[in-house]
């Protein structure tokens, strides 16, 4: 569909070169970000509010560009890129799903692909299949609005959106955050299944330890701006890094990032 | 005689005024709307100007209107005697409420969903049109809608410099000291504000319920 597709398999979909991003007040919100993302993994920016998590993710999909440095899409400079046609070829999940309230839900699912001028059967297809995929049948929300789902629901539709015109990249900023406990745990369950399945490189939000020891391949600890390093779930825990106690700890306590921003 | 009787008895040149009302209502509410409504969108995330804009639309708002129709009779090129400087003064005065609420009503909209928006690839002209300016719709009337009603009232000021419209009967009434040529003028006008106001009120709520 979009040039994504195409650099897709040679070397690293994703890659940040010594990217800051700084304001314009000299103060740095990420800096010197090294990180290589392969095809088909899932990679995990955990870290607690305000350590540049968000910040990154928006490096790639160009709602920021960095001040220095650079981060390559497919081997070429997010820079180089179209931004409305990079866009298109990463699907975004934002926490609470940022689905448009005056659009139901067929037509929220449907918005890239008609964006993309598909022709109007095949939209009509792929959103019906897009939410079987997610588990809400379409012929019961298809035609409702935002405000008549639940927020788990509106969780779901934002993940089907965001797949709707099967980019190769998924970003999803603390997706599962805004609904309660139980329905995160079957959110992210599902997930999974959904992502071992999909094989999409998936970069993803959070700070809770639990969910990206669920979901990740790799887990990439940041902490005011700085990445502390990237784990497999594995040897995470084990890791002896004072950063990582504290989130162990926080672990062994027992939901204390519960839904906390 | 009553007011009524009057209305009656002068139905054609009630007729012709109310016309000529709406006439000068319409085309300060079309100039208005052509300037406020873009310079509105231009000043959304531009804090500073939009708060002088503003600001400056609201120090018109404060000029009393017959003195600012006074104002406007020596400006060249847009003053003089009749309808042209009624329409110009007008056009100020509607300024501020659409201008005021498309700021708001742009500015209230969930920043979420438009990052969302921007972030799944829509352009800035597709994310104002589909999604900005839909979800701003009920703020946004609701500024044309006071703006109309508020408009009417002052039109009626505006025979004062030789617009025309239903404040010929009020200014008549006035001069003559007769209550019946003035609410000759005056009710028809309030039945213009009410119907007006109820018009762009339905408008409203079907806006909101999208």
């Amino acid at each position: 569909m979009t040039g994504l597709t195409d650099g897709f398999q040679d070397g690293y979909t994703i890659e940040f070169r010594a990217a800051t991003y700084r304001l314009q007040s000299g103060l740095a919100l990420i800096s010197g970000l090294n990180l290589r993302i392969a095809g088909g993994e899932t990679v995990i920016l955990l870290g607690r509010s305000g350590s540049g998590k968000t910040t990154t993710l928006k490096l790639i999909n160009r709602l920021l560009d960095p001040t220095e440095g650079d981060v390559l899409i497919t081997g070429r400079s997010s820079r180089s890129w179209d931004v409305i046609q990079l866009r298109r070829g990463i699907g975004y999940v934002i926490q609470d799903a940022g689905l448009f309230p005056h659009w139901n839900v067929e037509r929220n699912v449907g918005l890239v692909p008609r964006l993309e001028r598909w022709p109007e059967d095949r939209i009509q297809a792929r959103v019906r299949e897009m939410l079987s995929l997610v588990g809400l049948p379409p012929e019961e929300f298809a035609q409702r609005r935002p405000s008549e789902l639940s927020g788990g629901q509106r969780q779901r539709v934002g993940v089907a959106r965001a797949l709707a015109a099967d980019p190769p990249i998924l970003l999803m900023d603390e997706p599962f955050g805004a609904v309660d406990p139980i329905t995160r745990a079957d959110l992210q369950r599902e997930f999974r299944a959904l992502a071992l399945r999909l094989r999409k490189t998936i970069v993803f939000v959070t700070h809770d330890v639990r969910e990206a020891l669920l979901l990740g391949t790799r887990i990439a600890l940041l902490e005011q701006g700085r990445l502390i390093g990237v784990y497999a779930p594995a040897e995470f825990l084990k890791a002896k890094e004072p950063e990582i106690q504290a989130f162990a700890a926080s672990l062994e306590s027992g939901g204390a990032h519960e839904g906390v921003q | 005689m009553n007011w009524y009787d009057f209305l009656l008895r002068n139905r054609n040149e009630v007729f012709e005024r109310s016309l000529e009302h709406i006439g000068l209502v319409g085309a300060s509410m079309a100039i208005s709307l052509a300037i406020g409504l873009p310079l509105g969108i231009a000043l959304v995330g531009r804090a500073k100007l939009q708060s002088w804009v503003i600001g400056a639309a609201n120090v018109v708002q404060t000029i009393p209107s017959l003195a600012l129709f006074g104002f406007l009779i020596p400006v060249p090129w847009i003053g003089g005697i009749g309808a042209s400087t009624a329409i110009v003064a007008l056009s100020l005065y509607a300024l501020l409420p659409i201008l005021r609420n498309t700021c708001t009503g742009i500015g209230e909209v969930d920043p979420a969903v438009v990052e969302s928006a921007r972030g799944m690839g829509m352009t800035p002209r597709q994310v104002l049109w589909q999604v900005q300016l839909p979800l701003a719709a009920p703020v946004l009337l609701a500024g044309i809608r006071v703006a109309t009603a508020m408009s009417i009232g002052v039109t009626t000021i505006a025979a004062a410099i030789g617009a025309g419209g239903l404040g010929v009967f009020i200014f008549r009434g006035l001069a003559m000291v007769n209550n019946q040529i003035i609410l000759a003028g005056a009710i028809p006008a309030a039945f213009l504000a009410i119907a007006a106001d109820t018009g762009l009120g339905y408008f409203q709520r079907s806006s909101a319920r999208r």
